[in-house]
C-alpha cells in the first residue's frame, strides 16, 4: 500500500506574462520502508517536485495540477492551515546544505528540540531526552555533549546528522532529502547514505531521495524516477532501470559515468546542453539531444506510459518494442 | 619520454593567528614534503578529500603561493628560483583551468576580451585581423563558435563557460596545464563532454595535464597515474587504470570502497572509514592516516612512513601496506 501517490503533477508559473511549466507529467508511488530516488541534471525539476509535495510551490505563486495523495488525502485540496499540520510532523524535509540550514547562534540540540516541541505536545525536559536518544540512534558519538555544541564546532558529517535528526524528530512517515550529501566528502557520504538506508528500514518511513548521483541511486534506492527538463522520462525498480533502461536518456546518462577499470576513450557524452525552462523544445523535451528522434518526437510530447505496475516510460519509440 | 615536471620535497605551512594582538596560535601544514614527477604527455591525477592540499599543491607549482621549501623543476629549471620577469615568461608554458567556471571569468568582459588578455599580458603583438583569427581558432578548438566570442559569461551555460576557460588556458600554447576540478560544477552529461574534449586536446596539442579531482572513478578513467593525498602528504602514487587491483594503502582502498557503483547488483559501497578527516591544525607525529586506519599499529603513531616503491608497481607511504 503506497503512502504517497503523485499523479500527473504539473507546476506552472507566470513569468513576464508568459506561462512556463517547469514540471509536467510526473507520476509515481512510494511505499513505506522504501527509498525512492529521483535523479536528473540541473534544472530538471527534482527540487521543485519535492517542494510541490511539501505544498511550498503555491506559496511562491505557482499553480499545481494533478494530485498528490498522502495516506488517502489529496494534499492539494488542503488549506494552508491543514497543510501546516502535515508539513514537518508527517512529511519532513532535509535541505541540501547542512552548513547553512543550522542557526549559528543556537546550540544544535536546542534547535532540534525547538522543532520537536512545535510539532508534538511534549515537555522541554522530555523533549531533550528524546532528542539525545535520537542522536544516539543516528550514530552521533557522545550525543549529550554534541547537544550542547554550536554548529561551527561540528564537522560537516555531524552537522548533516543533526539536520537528519531535525527531520526525524517528530516521527514523520515521509522524509524528503534534497541532495543531502553533495556538500560532504566521499567517505562521509558513504556513512550518511548507509544511515539513511538503515533509518528507512528500522523506522518504516518512505524516503524520497533527490540526487544527481546515479551511483548513490543504484546503491541506496529501491525505485528510481528519472527526470529530464521537468518531465519524468522513466520510473521503475532500481535493477530494471539500471540493467535495461527503457528511455534513451537514461541509457545515455548511464554511459556518461566513468568507473574504475574502464577502457580509455570509451566514455560517451550526450551532445548539447540541458535546456532551461524558457527554452524547452516542442514535443519530447529530449528530442534535440536524442539519437533516435524523428518527426513524431518533434511534434508531440510522449505520454508517460505505464508498462507494469511499477514502471513507466515516456518515449514514442518504446511502444511495441520489447527487447 | 622525458620528465616535464619534477617536484622535490615541496612543503608549505600557514600560520594561524588569533587571540589578542593576533599572535600565532598554531600552524597548518597544507602540503608536507611532496615529491613526484610528471612525464611529457602524461596525465597525472591528484585525488583527496577536501582540505588535503590538492589545490594548494597546484598553486605551489605555478608559484601562486610561495613554498617554504622544496623545488619545482620544469624542464630542468627550478621555477622557484626564477626572477619575477623570468617567471612571467615561464607562465606561458604552464597554465591553469579553475574549478568554478562561473567565477573564473570577468563578468564584465566578453569572452573575446577574456581570451585576448593573455596575449596582452605576455606582450604578444597582434593586429586586428590576427586577433580575430587567433580567437576564432581557439574557440573552434574547444568546440565553440566565433559568435560565442561576443557573449558575456552569464550568457553561456556551465559547460560552454568551462570550454571558454579551457580556451583561455590554451591561448598561449602552453605545454602543461593544471586542471583544478574542471568538471565539479557540471552535470554528468556535460562532464563527459568536457572530458572527451580534454582527451582530444591532449592528443592534438601534445599536452601534459595535472588533473585535480575528488572523484576517484573519473580520475582512474582519465589519468595515466594518480597520487592520493591525505592531510597534505602523498600516501600513494599508483597507475590509474590498475588502481582497483594494485592500490595498497589502506586509505586508497577505503576511497575505492566508498565509491557508489552504478551497478545495483554489486552492492559494494560500504562506510569503509569511521569519522572524518581530522583538522590539519598541529598534526601529530607518525602516519597522518593513523587516527582513522583500521590496521593501525603502535609503529604508525611513532614514525612517519616515507613514500617508497611498492612491489605492485607504484609508490606507497605505509608501514604495513596491503599487498594482497
Amino acid at each position: 500500500m503506497s503512502i504517497l501517490q503523485v499523479k500527473e503533477l504539473q507546476v506552472t508559473f507566470v513569468v513576464d506574462k508568459k506561462k512556463v511549466t517547469p514540471i509536467e507529467n510526473v507520476s509515481f508511488e512510494m511505499n513505506a520502508g522504501e527509498v525512492l530516488g529521483m535523479v536528473g541534471e540541473t534544472g530538471s525539476g527534482k527540487s521543485l517536485t519535492a517542494h510541490a509535495i511539501m505544498g511550498l510551490t503555491s506559496l511562491v505563486g505557482g499553480t499545481i495540477g494533478g494530485s498528490i495523495t498522502f495516506k488517502g488525502r489529496d494534499l492539494l485540496l488542503l488549506s494552508e492551515k491543514e497543510m501546516q499540520s502535515v508539513r514537518g510532523s508527517q512529511i519532513a524535509f532535509i535541505p541540501q546544505n547542512p552548513m547553512t540550514s543550522l542557526d549559528p547562534v543556537y546550540r544544535v540540540g536546542n534547535q532540534i528540540v525547538e522543532g520537536l516541541c512545535k510539532q508534538v505536545k511534549i515537555g522541554k525536559r522530555q523533549a531533550k531526552q528524546q532528542v539525545i536518544e535520537l542522536m544516539g540512534k543516528l550514530h552521533i558519538p557522545k550525543p549529550d555533549r554534541v547537544f550542547q555544541q554550536y554548529p561551527h564546532q561540528l564537522s560537516g558529517g555531524l552537522k548533516q546528522r543533526i539536520v537528519i535528526a531535525m527531520g526525524l524528530c517528530a516521527n514523520p512517515s515521509i522524509l524528503i532529502a534534497d541532495e543531502p550529501t553533495t556538500a560532504l566528502d566521499v567517505t562521509v557520504q558513504a556513512q550518511i547514505m548507509l544511515l539513511f538506508k538503515e533509518m528507512t528500514r528500522t523506522r518504516n518511513i518512505g524516503l524520497f531521495l533527490i540526487t544527481h548521483d546515479l551511483g548513490v541511486i543504484a546503491q541506496v534506492c529501491d525505485k528510481v524516477a528519472v527526470m529530464y527538463a521537468g518531465t519524468m522520462v522513466e520510473f521503475g525498480k532500481i535493477r530494471e532501470v539500471f540493467n535495461s533502461p527503457r528511455h534513451p536518456y537514461t541509457k545515455a546518462l548511464l554511459q556518461c559515468i566513468p568507473h574504475i577499470g574502464m577502457e580509455k576513450g570509451s566514455l560517451a557524452a550526450i551532445f548539447g546542453n540541458v535546456p532551461s525552462v524558457d527554452t524547452y523544445p516542442s514535443g519530447c523535451r529530449y528530442h534535440p539531444r536524442c539519437s533516435s528522434s524523428d518527426s513524431l518526437c518533434e511534434e508531440s510530447p510522449p505520454l508517460l506510459l505505464q508498462i507494469e505496475s511499477d514502471s513507466r516510460v515516456a518515449c514514442h519509440h518504446y511502444l511495441g518494442k520489447k527487447d | 619520454m622525458g620528465k616535464l615536471l619534477e617536484i622535490n620535497d615541496l612543503s608549505v605551512s600557514f600560520d594561524i593567528k588569533g587571540g589578542l594582538f593576533l599572535r600565532t596560535i598554531g600552524t597548518i601544514t597544507a602540503v608536507n614534503k611532496v615529491s613526484f614527477t610528471i612525464d611529457k604527455g602524461e596525465i597525472l591525477g591528484v585525488v583527496g578529500e577536501s582540505g588535503c592540499g590538492k589545490s594548494t599543491l597546484a598553486r605551489l607549482i605555478l608559484r601562486l603561493v610561495e613554498p617554504d621549501s622544496g623545488s619545482v623543476l620544469f624542464n630542468g629549471t627550478d621555477v622557484l628560483k626564477m626572477s619575477k620577469k623570468a617567471l612571467r615568461r615561464q607562465r606561458r608554458h604552464m597554465q591553469m583551468v579553475f574549478q568554478d567556471p562561473y567565477s573564473a571569468m570577468d563578468p564584465r568582459y566578453t569572452i573575446f576580451r577574456s581570451l585576448i588578455e593573455p596575449f596582452q599580458i605576455q606582450g604578444v603583438k597582434l593586429n586586428h585581423e590576427e586577433r580575430r583569427k587567433k580567437i576564432d581558432d581557439l574557440l573552434e578548438l574547444v568546440g565553440l563558435s566565433s559568435e560565442h566570442g561576443s557573449a558575456y559569461p552569464h550568457e553561456l551555460s556551465g559547460g560552454q563557460k568551462q570550454r571558454a576557460d579551457i580556451a583561455r588556458a590554451l591561448s598561449l600554447s602552453p605545454r602543461f596545464i593544471i586542471l583544478d576540478e574542471p568538471t565539479a560544477a557540471l552535470d554528468v552529461s556535460v562532464q563527459a563532454q568536457i572530458i572527451k574534449l580534454l582527451e582530444g586536446l591532449r592528443e592534438r596539442l601534445n599536452l601534459t595535464f595535472l588533473f585535480i579531482s575528488h572523484d576517484l572513478s573519473l580520475v582512474s578513467y582519465f589519468c595515466d597515474r594518480v597520487i592520493i593525498m591525505y592531510l597534505g602528504s602523498i600516501v600513494e602514487n599508483v597507475s590509474a587504470h590498475l588502481i582497483g587491483k594494485t592500490a595498497c594503502h589502506p586509505y586508497t582502498r577505503a576511497l575505492i570502497a566508498s565509491i557508489f557503483k552504478t551497478v545495483p547488483e554489486e552492492n559494494t559501497a560500504t562506510a569503509a572509514l569511521e569519522g572524518e578527516v581530522p583538522s590539519p591544525f598541529n598534526l601529530p607525529s607518525g602516519c597522518v592516516f593513523a587516527s582513522r586506519c583500521k590496521y593501525v599499529q603502535s609503529l604508525c603513531r611513532e614514525q612517519t612512513p616515507i613514500l617508497k616503491e611498492s612491489p605492485a608497481g607504484g609508490q606507497v607511504a605505509c608501514h604495513f601496506p596491503l599487498y594482497n
